[in-house]
């Protein structure tokens, strides 16, 4: 048992998915030739003025109430003041003392099954970076402008995280939320969903924390955890040996799987925040924060519950099924279809679909295998037209070839015998090719059972409707 | 009050000026100077009384529908650079 | 002499064909060239696009068409941008910058047919009360060229005062407009905060920075305020209210208007002589029927020690943006990042603009924001409270708008505080956000003195309508330097 206790605070910055900047009408769209999405607001240019984006405002307020959360009535816009080459204005325009969400909640569920409630700070409205560039320019950084402007929420969480697995957890739940509410992509390679993670230790019954580390820009649910885990085992490590940490900002070092000072942010910095006289406070009234709840989609935890009940599924598959809202959909068209068999329903989606998309790294919204195309799978295991053997091997050719499972049915012969006398017709082929086994049989060696069922399910080439051929097997095999 | 040569350097460094040795106690003077004539507010009863942060009352943020309405002038934008390549600004190298 | 004419008349002209742009161009432009060496008004002189516009203008003149100022030869002052065109802000910082955009206020002035002569002198980022801050040189009073022409729209008064241009546009901050105004001897309204729009304008303090015109006489003024007035949505703080016609019912009687006389104005630093002409300016006024008393607006002195906060503050996040990365003033081979920040930012920007940007820094930084930015804006509410209750009792605030007439070059430069305490009548409206205009009223020692009108908020109608009636009584506007006659 460690003497020490970890204490962990996120803070996740999501891109919001619109269409134009927070503050300008330039395009938002990723991978764009280097500063061509960058308008003459973006790049801070001597005149020019910030107007309010209304989605990024409604997207904000799905976010507040989507975490139980309350929602300013009046918010206020300030600046960030700091030099930094891809901070075109010399300040990030964000919200300090007045954020339009705060005080929320997120339930994250622990390895052993509870829940545990992880309190949201605030949720505030700002204003994304550019992109500094190194490689190939020898002694110089070039700055792409693009992604500046870019509408973010930064989620700021309560210190109240005690493990690098929670962290993650809470950092995942955050992620199924932001786009079960369509208001971010959630694209972590792309930088669209990023977070800093602040990171203390302090002897176990303490009740001051400890002086903590921030670390930056961690793009991957991986990434959290291993740099948490590292930084950590440094911060005990330094403490035990008699040290002291610093509170600093620490950047993660996935190829080294370290984390280490940032010299550029090293000075403590002073960013004298004021309000931005360039823009009005936000005032939201309750018509629209009502309106704006009516639009709420069923929450994650609220549909797992529900899958739970209607479906009658574990409460470990209902969280799986309801973590993206696309897997939700997907699994409740395929129950639409197949209405007796949630269950297996939930075992295919979770077992083969789920093995196949990942196998080659794709989403399940990807269209891929449309979800009527596996109901027709199962309408065909459920009325006992194929054996689940013969549906694993069906899947595998729908996945390849594209076709219905009908049509597969059809061209492969694949259909199920239930005829009983055709299944007694193979029995008694086999029987008779098989007289010293089946005298073995019958003196007592009940083993040999196995053996009968594997060589009639290979003279009907598994077509063999299981339950009837043990029933009949076992009628004929007595005698 | 007057401010120390020491203040004024870190005034001038947040604000990223390069004061010159002969010019701070310039600086300095001027600056306390301002200093102190502000200080005059500490005068003020302002008790219970909210900080103004805009001129006109009552005023409450515009939104804008969320449209694109820029095109891409890069190039135009650029002609004001001191230094680009690629598309890019360039500046000394950054050192994270 | 087509110069002495006003604006009113030479539209007039222009449009009855009396007259044509580029005959009025080729006149102003021949008094920008003569004028220059001596009072420096001008940053850039746009001849060629003038002429061609003014050929333009012709066109549309002869077909019947074109706007409301077809024609008419206006500047802008160099803080406005324009597209093509160099705009400077009168600092080093932006020597070569040239803009890919116009201003709200130049587009808009520029669909009214005005055809644009050049770009105005100005101090440098709008910070200053002389235009001794220029990167480009001070400008020079047309009355005594040893003068100061007051700041920081000096060369947009001067030009006028010197009629090399029949108007121009400005901006005041802290009294830009009225403050030269009065030094100059021609008429100015800053509207109320909000009433033009601030997109393109290069921000000083943009909770306090407001568009407006010099011109030679209420009347000019208002015909070129209401082309450039107006809501526009580029600018989150301009304001979505119909202008009204400035033109219409100017001249009407101003029996019964309640004019308040701010008892603070009238205080120990007011030039005695000064006084003088503002008394007997109010007496015009009480002759002409309107009910003269005096008001108290207690909180008034503390509007120069209020601004040096919040200005400032303002400015140094404002002028943060030019950093030598992607436009203006970059210092030569630059060593690291932060040599390349602070040598091209002490490059670029002269040392009042240094002064201000280091008291922004210092009051909103840990420790001094409470003490500093927030009681400022704290006792700019309640200078606030102070206009609102005084327009509960009066229509009308009049007073001086400056403490004594122009002064002279150097006269100030030494100490900051002296400087500032120039634009102790003047500050207030603009922390209020209200309209506010400065009318000539006389003269001081052979020197023009301005009578400042304030008005509530988006009264601007109810300002030049008093500035005009009073104009049809005086002849104070028509006044032109000698040498400029």
């Amino acid at each position: 048992m460690s003497a020490w206790e970890t204490v962990i605070g996120l803070e996740i910055h999501a891109q919001l998915a619109t269409r134009s900047k927070i503050f300008s009408g330039a395009a938002t769209a990723y991978g764009a030739a280097p500063n061509t999405q960058a308008c003459l607001v973006d790049l801070g240019y001597p005149g020019v003025l910030p107007v309010l984006n209304a989605e990024a405002v409604r997207m904000a307020v799905r976010f507040g109430l989507a975490i139980g959360a309350r929602i300013a009535r009046q918010s206020v816009f300030a600046r960030k003041n700091y030099f930094y080459p891809d901070l075109p204005k010399g300040y990030q325009i964000s919200q300090y003392e007045l954020p339009i969400v705060a005080q929320g909640a997120i339930d994250i569920v622990l390895e052993d099954g509870s829940v545990k409630r992880i309190g949201v700070t605030r949720a505030h409205l700002e204003e994304d970076a550019g992109k500094s560039l190194h490689e190939g320019l020898g002694a110089l950084t070039g700055i792409d402008l693009n992604r500046a402007g870019t509408p973010l929420i930064e989620i700021v969480s309560e210190p109240e995280m005690r493990s690098a697995k929670e962290a993650v957890a809470y950092m995942k739940k955050v992620h199924t939320l932001v786009r079960y509410l369509e208001i971010c992509d959630g694209n972590m390679q792309e930088g669209s969903f990023r977070c800093d993670a602040n990171v203390s230790v302090r002897p176990v019954g303490a009740q001051k924390f400890g002086t903590r580390a921030e670390i930056k820009n961690i793009n991957s649910f991986r990434y959290v955890e291993k740099a948490i885990q590292y930084e950590v085992a440094r911060q005990i490590e330094l403490l035990e040996s008699g040290g002291k940490v610093v509170q600093e900002t620490r950047l993660y070092d996935p190829d080294k799987g370290e984390t280490r000072s940032m010299r550029s942010k090293e000075e403590a910095n002073d960013y004298r925040y004021f309000p931005d006289p360039d823009l009005l406070p936000l005032e939201l009234d309750e018509a629209y924060i009502e309106a704006a709840r009516a639009e709420l989609p069923e929450l994650p935890d609220a549909k797992a519950a529900r899958f739970a009940s209607q479906y009658g599924l574990s409460v470990y598959d209902a969280g799986v099924l309801t973590a993206g809202r696309d897997l939700a959909d997907y699994y409740e068209t395929v129950v639409r279809a197949v209405p007796t068999q949630p269950k297996l329903a939930a075992n295919w989606v979770m077992g083969e679909l789920a093995a196949a998309l990942n196998k080659e790294g794709l989403e399940v919204g990807s269209g891929r295998l449309p979800a009527e195309r596996l109901a027709g799978l199962l309408t065909r295991i459920a009325d006992a037209t194929i054996s689940g053997k013969i549906a694993k091997e069906l899947f595998e050719a729908m996945w390849s070839t594209g076709q219905d499972a009908d049509a597969l049915i059809e061209a492969k012969g694949l259909k199920q015998i239930t005829d009983t006398g055709a299944i007694e017709q193979a029995i008694e082929a086999v029987m008779a090719k098989n007289p010293a086994q089946l005298a073995d049989y019958r003196a007592g060696k009940d083993k040999l059972f196995g053996f009968f069922v594997g060589q009639v399910m290979k003279a009907t080439q598994g077509k063999a409707n299981p339950a009837q051929l043990n029933e009949l097997l076992k009628k004929k095999l007595s005698g | 009050m007057a401010l120390t040569r020491e203040q004024v350097e870190n005034i001038a460094h947040l604000a990223r000026l390069e004061l010159e040795a002969g010019e701070i106690p310039q600086f300095q003077q001027n600056l306390s100077r301002i200093v102190d004539f502000i200080g005059e507010l500490e005068r003020a009863d302002t008790a219970g009384v909210a900080p103004m942060a805009h001129p006109l009352p009552g005023l409450a943020q515009r939104l804008r529908p969320d449209a694109v309405t820029e095109r891409d002038e890069h190039e135009l934008y650029q002609k004001n650079a001191p230094q680009v390549a690629a598309g890019l600004y360039l500046v000394p190298k950054v050192i994270e | 002499m087509i110069h002495r004419e006003t604006l009113t008349q030479l539209s007039a002209d222009l449009r009855a064909r009396k007259v044509s742009s580029v005959e009025l161009v080729r006149t102003f432009l021949a008094r920008i060239e003569a004028s220059q060496p001596t009072l420096n008004a001008f940053v850039s002189i746009t001849a060629e696009q003038a002429l061609a516009d003014a050929e333009a203008a012709d066109r549309r003149l002869a077909g019947g068409g074109g706007g409301a100022l077809e024609g008419v030869p206006i500047g802008h002052k160099d803080l406005f941008c324009t597209a093509g065109v160099r705009t400077s802000c009168g600092s080093r910082m932006l020597a070569n910058f040239v803009s890919p955009y116009d201003a709200t206020v130049v587009a808009r002035l520029k669909a009214a047919g005005a055809v644009m002569l050049g770009k105005l002198n100005m101090d440098e980022f709008a910070m200053g009360s002389s235009n001794e801050t220029s990167h480009f040189g001070p400008v020079r009073n047309p009355w005594n060229t040893a003068l100061v022409p007051g700041g920081s729209s000096g060369g947009s008064a001067a030009a006028v005062a010197a009629r090399l241009l029949p108007a121009a546009t400005a901006t005041d901050t802290g009294g830009s407009i009225r403050q030269p105004a009065a030094f100059c001897g021609i008429t100015g309204i800053k509207p109320t905060y909000g009433r033009v729009s601030r997109y393109g304008m290069i921000a000083f303090a943009s909770s306090l920075d407001q568009g407006g015109v010099l011109a030679a006489s209420a009347e000019d003024a208002a015909r070129v305020l209401r082309e450039m007035a107006g809501f526009d949505p580029r600018d989150s703080t301009s304001v979505d209210t119909p202008v009204p016609d400035y033109l219409a019912g100017l001249g009407a009687p101003l029996q019964g208007v309640r004019i308040g006389v701010m008892k603070e104005f009238f205080d120990t630093g007011l030039d005695p002589e000064y006084e003088r002409r503002v008394r007997e300016a109010l007496a015009v006024f009480e002759r002409l029927g309107a009910r003269v008393r005096e008001v108290s607006l207690p909180n008034l002195p503390l509007s120069v020690p209020v601004y040096y906060v919040v200005a400032p503050a303002e400015c140094s996040s404002n002028l943060a943006r030019y950093d030598g990365v992607r436009f203006g003033h970059r210092c030569r081979d630059p060593r690291d990042l932060q040599d390349l920040y602070k040598r091209s930012r002490s490059e670029g920007f002269g040392a009042e603009v240094k002064r201000r940007i280091m008291t922004g820094t210092y009051v909103l930084s840990a420790g001094y924001y409470d003490a500093y930015y927030l009681k400022a804006q704290r006792v700019r509410r309640l200078i606030s409270a102070d206009f609102e209750r005084a327009f509960g009792e009066v229509d009308l605030l009049m007073g001086p708008t400056t403490p004594t007439a122009a002064f002279a070059l150097g006269a100030k430069t030494a100490d900051p505080i002296t400087m500032y305490l120039n634009d102790i009548y003047t500050i207030s409206a603009n922390l209020a956000g209200l309209p506010a205009m400065s009318v000539p009223c006389g003269f001081a020692a052979g020197l023009p003195v301005g009578l400042q009108i304030i008005g509530p908020h988006f009264a601007e109608q109810a300002l030049l309508h008093a500035a005009h009636r009073y104009q049809l009584e005086t002849d104070w506007h028509q006044r032109i330097p000698e040498q400029y006659a």
